[in-house]
């Protein structure tokens, strides 16, 4: 018998791991890149796989032929396809992401008066979660640890096991009726001031303090269970170093990993958000786009939403790198 | 099933779960006409006596609403959830069968499209297939293949690299059998299990949907659609409201706390049922005088977890100095414990009762606290099996040995980190200054065990507990260790308690050997006597079951039949009895003492 | 049979070197090897799990059945026993049974065991099962990879007395590795050394033992531990 079958997947020999740090970076930016490309190419795709005419479909029944033929040309529909590809890539890069069907404002300038308010509200209830979350977690874990504190740990579980289970816009609808509507503390919606953010950030950041802290725990748990926190221990280490330095630095390998994802589904949930508080970001008008169907608008925010969910992802893997040095090995 | 409902958690899940069932199943004929009903007369009113939630613009009463809305909200999200399910593990499956080249492009954007979070794959999705419930579920059925594709990759991935899979392929069993009869088995489990934590986040995410006007359209209506219409109202009359959101996060807290609960439950599956005695009081024993000259001297060590499981029990230990004294027993004979008792190391809820332990001249447990750290941390070295995970990734390799100095001694950070290469450099790692620079995994196995044994030397030990220390290492650096920890002790005059499985190893390192058996010392003996002059039946037919490089080939190795009881189940008697050819009714009633035995040595048998 | 010019390259990597080894019938070779020697791959590669370069020569793929280090993880935990061990069989339902029943019984386990589950067996007996599992395909050539190093020192006896059973009694032949030179000795009748990918030794195993040719074989031998080196310990003043 000579030749083989399918090949397991070989495991990697130790002396071939030792790449350098330049080409980590490299591999992770030219996948961002091949990302983006085809974000792009699927957001172009959009319209097109509209069933029938879009045009015809935004504007009614009801509109002129004409109309709906020189929106037609306007947006180089009768083109060739390639040659559209081409112009829509080429009006991105320079920021022209078409105009809207019904107010006939551009899009690139919608989104950029609007984007800065999704982004504040997005990133400030990351960073609340994330300081809530790691400590909390962490504080759970150790009280918990080998099954000790039964109560704190059911306590724990459940609350957080509910609040992932909530969904944020319930979350943004309660908080308006009660602290807004009810007591009258903070404004129900809009943005005027510090104290209009309260309520949408609170509502954004629940459930990923929840989930990061589950997370948390977890790797925390796990930490506490190694050979060299034994040791660390046996060394009879002061507990804040024992903890600050021994454990946390691992834990956030996992647990960044998961804020990243959870980062890009909130800045997804902020859309509801948006909408429950009136907030004037690009989830507002995103939704308005789509029951309107106005087209290149919903084209424009959607490729911008997918555009930073890719930036995210790659400044947390690129934050990884430089956290957890065996990261880059860690990768397939 | 049992097991699930027996946690609140699981409990309260399995009761959401199965009443949103019943209400999806009953709630349409009983309550639909009421949902239907247009009664002018009562049109947006809050909650009133008739209608508890209120009705909406058509005098509709919606608390029937909200129990017929039930129907389609979870219709739809088993229909996007089966969609999405489908097509993942379509996907997932995918690699398995294409050629390596597709196969990483198709993992590729898996990868790729599993950080994309699902609203906006629905939205881009309801873009194309319009508004309403087709375009919603095909749009939420599209961001739940991801993670579906995701795990079911990942899984048949690591059942198909598992062992029992190659024997099956060298027997010969056909890649249809191969696939029917070991790989689906060991994935259906843990893709049901997502199956209901994504039937949830679809129900959820519908219902955002359907709430932002993107979903479910009039006449239909399911909860989204009906929190729609009531947030606009929600100034006036906050009641109506409340009926949907209260609907959806029932559900989904439901189905999340049933996912937990039966995530929970697969993962106990296979642990091992604990019995429920309590543990037998301790025998008072005479404990003499401490000797002075000791470095550790250990009386009567138990130690205990809750469920009658004693996995050390009445250990008596004396070390001196410059000794090195092995440790010697099979897994589970309670060797690993003993060392992490005498380190302070049993993990929570161990719990430890010891005569006397005594490390240095004072008792451990009588200083104050202060104080036994400092003991503790200074005076007492420990090394532990694994090299790979007894120094932290994370932090540089001289900073964790510098930190001993800085916590206990009181050095300034460069006379630590001066001191932690001195000592790198005393171990025989070459570049001292360089590795200590360096992470752990830029250090091989043995150099990295030597880097613990340079932290050990850090402070001045006088006790050096080696925890199977060897274990991991190929034979020729276990060599060097052994000659590094022969060394040491040397040098230092201190003690070295060296834990093995190892008799061999044990017998070539150290000066005394003790044998453990289910938790006891059966044999204290020196080492001379080891190969030939063993007493005890056990320690004999260990011996004799080892093959070494003088073995006879033409004769069978002596094996001991039988296993050594868990530590939950010791019998009264003598633990080895079971398999031993000496045994006799004496021995299965009654425990022999650990008793003198010619000079220097102890032995706990009957029959010797 | 016999292995020619044998290599197998991972990326850059060659984990087996050009290794050629006889394996004559009803013989048992020890492959002898420290981590990363290639040993278990070269195991892998010659029962057809790793794709390589260079001929097995003198047996078909079915004639070649491997037992795994680690018992637990080569049994299908939703398998018993008895299905597992009857899964190389080609044979009528009615007579399965009984086959099952006499591999069980070759490899000394109590019948009744074919109902249980892998995780109801200790380590010993687990490891009997994935040799019976083995034998039932009647293989021309036994692949045994550390099958003896995840067992506790009491059970590796009774396993390697099997082994040798095997041979004596069946004519066995039996590539057999293990990083414990000690225990290859014993149950082997050629020893063959690996270091780095590539065979350094080969010999009868008393040959290789009494008189390696190779500097490393000789630096494994000489690390092996004994029992009777051990010293009492030194006065010491303190």
């Amino acid at each position: 018998m000579t030749g083989s079958p399918r090949p397991p997947a070989p495991r990697a020999p130790g002396r071939a791991l030792g790449r350098v740090r330049g080409g980590f970076v490299l591999r992770r930016v030219v996948r961002f890149a091949v990302s983006l490309a085809v974000l792009l190419v699927a957001s172009f795709a959009m319209i097109h796989l509209i069933p029938g005419d879009p045009v015809r479909a935004s504007l009614g029944p009801a509109a002129p032929v004409e109309l709906v033929a020189a929106r037609r040309e306007a947006l180089g529909l009768d083109e060739p396809i390639l040659s559209q590809l081409l112009s829509y890539m080429r009006g991105v890069f320079r920021g022209d992401f078409g105009t809207s069907f019904l107010s006939g404002e551009p899009v690139g300038e919608i989104i950029a008066s609007r984007l800065p308010n999704t982004l504040g509200l997005a990133l400030l209830a990351t960073v609340v979660a994330l300081l809530v979350a790691v400590p909390l977690g962490m504080w759970a874990a150790i009280r918990t640890e080998n099954g000790r504190n039964r109560g704190t740990e059911a306590a724990f579980t459940s609350a957080t096991g509910t609040a992932v289970a909530v969904p944020e816009f319930l979350y943004s609808i309660a908080l308006v009726a009660v602290f807004a509507i009810g007591l009258g503390w903070f404004p129900p919606a809009g943005q005027a001031g510090p104290v209009s953010y309260v309520l949408p950030i609170l509502s954004l950041a629940i459930s990923p303090t929840a989930m990061i802290a589950r997370i948390s725990r977890a790797e925390t748990l796990r930490e506490l269970g190694t050979d060299y926190v034994r040791l660390a221990r046996a060394k009879r280490l002061p507990a804040p170093r024992l903890y600050f330095r021994h454990v946390l630095p691992n834990t956030l390998t996992a647990t960044l990993t998961v804020g990243g994802l959870l980062l890009s589904a909130l800045i997804a949930g902020s859309v509801l958000v948006e909408y429950v508080f009136a907030w004037p970001g690009l989830g507002l008008r995103i939704v308005e786009s789509i029951t309107q169907k106005d087209y290149p608008v919903a084209q424009g925010v959607i490729l911008v939403y997918g555009a930073i969910v890719l930036v995210v992802n790659l400044l947390v893997d690129l934050l990884l790198g430089v956290l957890d040095p065996t990261s880059e090995l860690k990768e397939t | 099933m049992r097991r699930l409902l027996r946690t609140p958690a699981g409990l309260a899940g399995t009761v959401l779960v199965t009443a949103m069932v019943v209400l999806a199943v009953a709630g349409p004929p009983i309550w639909g006409a009421e949902a239907e009903r247009i009664d002018s007369a009562s049109i947006l009113q809050g909650a009133t006596a008739a209608h508890p939630l209120g009705t909406d613009n058509l005098g509709r009463d919606i608390l029937a609403r909200v129990l017929v809305a039930g129907r389609l909200s979870l219709t739809l999200a088993l229909l996007a959830t089966l969609v999405g399910a489908t097509a993942g593990v379509l996907l997932g499956a995918l690699p398995s069968v294409l050629p390596r080249r597709g196969a990483r492009l198709v993992t590729g954007s898996v990868n790729a499209l599993v950080a994309f979070p699902g609203l906006l794959l629905a939205m881009f999705t309801a873009v194309i297939a319009g508004l309403g419930a087709r375009g919603a579920v095909i749009g939420i059925g599209t961001a739940v293949a991801p993670g579906f594709a995701r795990l079911t990759q990942t899984l048949a991935a690591s059942v198909a690299g598992a062992d029992y899979v190659s024997a099956a392929r060298m027997l010969g069993v056909s890649r249809w059998r191969v696939m029917t009869r070991h790989v689906l088995p060991n994935i259906a489990e843990p893709l049901i299990l997502n199956f209901t934590q994504a039937l949830g986040g679809a129900l959820l995410a519908l219902a955002g949907m359907s709430f932002l006007g993107l979903g479910v359209q009039p006449p239909s209506f399911d909860w989204g659609r009906l929190l729609f219409d009531g947030f606009g109202r929600i100034y006036a009359t906050p009641a109506v409201a409340l009926g949907p959101a209260a609907a959806i996060a029932l559900a989904g807290i439901g189905f999340n706390l049933l996912g937990d609960a039966l995530a929970h439950a697969a993962a106990r599956r296979t642990a091992p049922p604990g019995t429920d005695a309590e543990p037998g009081a301790p025998r008072p024993v005479a404990l003499g005088e401490p000797d002075p000259d000791a470095v550790l001297e250990v009386r009567d060590l138990t130690v205990a977890f809750p469920g009658g499981v004693t996995p050390v029990r009445g250990l008596s230990l004396t070390i001196a100095p410059g000794e090195i004294v092995g440790l010697v027993g099979e897994s589970g004979s309670g060797k690993s414990l003993t060392a992490a008792a005498i380190g302070g190391l049993v993990p929570y809820p161990g719990e430890v009762r010891a005569g006397r332990l005594r490390l240095c001249g004072a008792d451990v447990r009588e200083l104050p606290e202060a104080e036994r750290r400092r003991l503790l941390g200074t005076s007492l070295a420990m090394v532990f099996q694994n090299p790979m995970a007894a120094l932290n990734p994370a932090l540089k390799v001289g900073g964790q040995l510098a930190e001993v100095a800085v916590v206990h001694q009181g050095a300034s950070r460069a006379e630590a980190a001066a001191r932690a290469v001195d000592r790198l450099d005393h171990v025989r790692v070459p570049e001292p200054a360089t590795r200590a620079r360096q992470h752990p995994h830029e250090l091989s196995g043995g150099m990295r065990q030597r880097a613990v044994i340079a932290m050990g030397l850090m402070g001045a030990p006088r006790l050096i507990v080696a925890d199977e220390p060897t274990t991991a290492l190929d034979v020729t650096v276990q060599r060097e260790i052994l000659r590094l920890l022969r060394e040491v002790t040397a040098e230092t005059g201190a003690a070295t308690l060296f834990i093995s499985h190892d008799i061999a190893v044990v017998g070539e390192l150290c000066h005394r050997v003790v044998v453990m058996y289910a938790g006891r010392v059966v044999e204290e003996l020196p080492v001379g006597e080891l190969a030939s002059g063993a007493a005890h039946p056990y320690t004999r037919a260990l011996v004799a079951s080892l093959p070494d490089m003088e073995t006879d080939r033409s004769l069978p190795l002596a094996s001991i039949p039988g296993r050594q009881p868990p530590p939950a189940e010791v019998p009264d008697g003598c633990a080895f009895a079971a398999r031993c050819e000496l045994a006799t009714a004496r021995c299965a009633a009654e425990r022999p003492p650990l008793i003198p035995y010619g000079t220097a040595r102890r032995v706990a048998c009957w029959e010797v | 049979m016999i292995i020619k010019n044998l290599t197998v390259r991972f990326g850059a990597f060659t984990a087996v070197d050009d290794v050629t080894l006889e394996i004559p019938d009803g013989a048992i070779v020890g492959l002898v090897g420290e981590s990363g020697s290639g040993k278990s791959t070269l195991a892998r590669a010659v029962s057809g799990l790793v794709p390589y370069s260079g001929a097995v020569e003198g047996v078909d793929r079915r004639g070649v059945q491997m037992v795994f280090q680690d018992p637990l993880t080569s049994l299908d935990p939703r398998m018993t026993v008895g299905a597992s061990v009857a899964e190389g069989l080609r044979l009528p339902r009615a007579a399965r049974q009984a086959e099952v029943e006499r591999l069980l019984s070759l490899v000394s386990l109590p019948v009744s065991l074919a109902g249980r589950y892998s995780r109801e067996l200790s380590g010993g007996q687990r490891q009997r099962v994935a040799i019976a599992r083995a034998l039932g395909a009647r293989p021309t050539l036994l692949v045994a990879d550390e099958i003896t190093s995840a067992l506790d020192v009491s059970v590796q006896g009774a396993v390697l007395n099997l082994i040798r059973a095997l041979r004596e009694e069946f004519g066995l032949t039996m590539l057999f590795i293990s990083h414990n030179l000690a225990v290859v000795r014993y149950v082997s009748d050629v020893v063959a050394v690996m270091h780095r990918g590539r065979l350094v030794e080969t010999g009868p195993a008393e040959r290789v033992v009494a008189a390696p040719a190779h500097d490393y074989t000789r630096s494994l031998l000489e690390a092996v531990p004994r029992l009777g080196r051990g010293r009492p310990a030194p006065e010491v003043t303190s």
